[in-house]
């Protein structure tokens, strides 16, 4: 079976923006866990000096925001750890924007096959965020 | 320890991780679990949920890179992401349930086993022309890459779909359970499996990674095992880390070097596996 010509414009545009994505979302989100990090020290002094507050930070039952809900109500009060969390969210959210990209990508060449594909990829990414709840 | 104190040497730690698998071609978080659970007494969870947060971000980086190289089959990444994605998000689930000691023990053998595969002398390159592959021909996933050894673009045949399809689960599961990218398993799969070039099963092996790597991370995310003060120091450092490696020098390659790094990664994996066996 002879694959029919791709449109090689088409197929580089996608390229070149798929590449943009991945490369803007690393670089926005290394900035704000930078900033998010500040703000934490800045916050909370006893953090440069006192040794005791380490272990509450880092022990496996201490409190962290885990839902999108919790983050967000941080960021509200500006508090340095949830913007830390907002930026590794856009980080985890870089890949499923390509991914979702690549969808409409194949949807514009008309592969079906591979439109499914890429959705049932997109599904899994998305189901992931409701498996974690469960366990 | 104050948290000032522990993120510097985190970060410090996790930029070593990063550079030190960069050079390797291994990734930054197979070097930097043992490092955050073995020297700073880190939960193995912990250690593992700020790791594959690291991995997305060193893998989207390369990947950019890659794809701009168009070294990269995207239909091969595709497909195969599947199989991946399905298997990190069974692997982030067993890792919600088994005791921390397994987690150390299979971490120990799949490090002494990418260590190992990282010796490994390539046989050769002669290969007989690839079985034909239905699934192949009907995915149109053959495609042509620019080589840049010989300056040309040269066409090649995918075989053995459903295999890689197999193996890309099993990887999937070793990265979802232990927040590695396990590029070590996943680029054999292409190579040796599917047949792809080496090149390009590289680079399509580090485009699949970040996706691979963010199924897993959501479920880590929603079970509150990332925390924000572990994997941000880790995240950024490891960034930094491979990216200095990848600008600055090209891969290791003296075999007395590279058999040092193999016989510390060996060892590390037997301080994992007594970690796990003996110690919890």
């Amino acid at each position: 079976m002879t694959p029919p010509p791709p449109d090689k414009k088409t197929v580089q545009q996608v390229e070149v923006l798929i590449s943009t994505i991945l490369r803007t979302g690393v670089t926005l989100s290394f900035v704000l866990v930078v900033v998010g990090t500040v703000i934490s020290f800045a916050h909370h002094p006893a953090y440069l000096d006192s040794p005791g507050t380490l272990g509450a930070l880092t022990a496996p039952a201490a409190t962290r925001p885990h839902t999108l809900r919790g983050v967000l109500e941080g960021i509200g009060q500006s508090q340095g750890r949830s913007i830390i969390m907002v930026s590794l969210l856009l980080l985890i959210a870089t890949p499923i924007v390509r991914v979702a990209v690549s969808i409409l990508a194949f949807v514009y060449e008309k592969d079906w096959i591979f439109v499914g594909i890429t959705a049932v990829v997109l599904l899994l990414l998305l189901l992931s965020f409701f498996l974690g709840k469960a366990g | 320890m104050t948290p000032l104190y522990f993120t510097l040497i985190t970060f410090t730690m996790a930029l070593a991780a990063g550079l030190l698998g960069s050079l390797l071609g291994l990734g930054g978080g197979i070097i930097v679990i043992p490092a955050l659970t073995l020297l700073l007494h880190v939960d193995i969870r912990l250690a593992i949920g700020a790791s594959i947060v690291s991995v997305i971000a060193t893998s989207s980086g390369a990947a950019a890179a890659y794809v701009r190289e168009r070294l990269t089959n995207l239909r091969v990444a595709m497909l195969l992401e599947i199989a991946t994605t399905a298997g990190a998000l069974s692997g982030a689930m067993i890792s919600g349930f088994i005791q921390p000691r397994w987690l150390y023990v299979v971490f120990g053998v799949v490090l002494g086993y990418s260590a190992l595969a990282m010796f490994h002398k390539k046989p050769p390159q002669f290969r007989a022309p690839p079985p034909p592959d239905r699934w192949a021909d009907r995915l149109r996933l053959h495609d042509r890459f620019f080589d840049p050894a010989t300056g040309q673009e040269r066409a090649y045949q995918v075989t053995h779909t459903r295999l890689g399809l197999l193996l890309m689960y099993i990887a999937g599961i070793v990265s979802g359970l232990l927040g590695i990218g396990s590029g070590a398993l996943k680029v054999p799969a292409m190579d040796l499996a599917m047949r792809l070039p080496i090149k390009v099963s590289t680079a399509t092996s580090n485009f699949m990674i970040g996706v691979t790597a963010a199924a897993s991370a959501g479920v880590y995310f929603m079970r509150g095992d990332i925390d924000p003060f572990i994997a941000a120091p880790v995240a950024a450092g490891v960034l930094v880390g491979a990216t200095l490696g990848s600008h600055l020098l090209g891969r290791l390659q003296g075999r007395a070097v590279r058999l040092t790094f193999v016989v510390v990664l060996l060892w590390v994996s037997a301080q994992m596996l007594y970690e796990g066996i003996i110690k919890l």
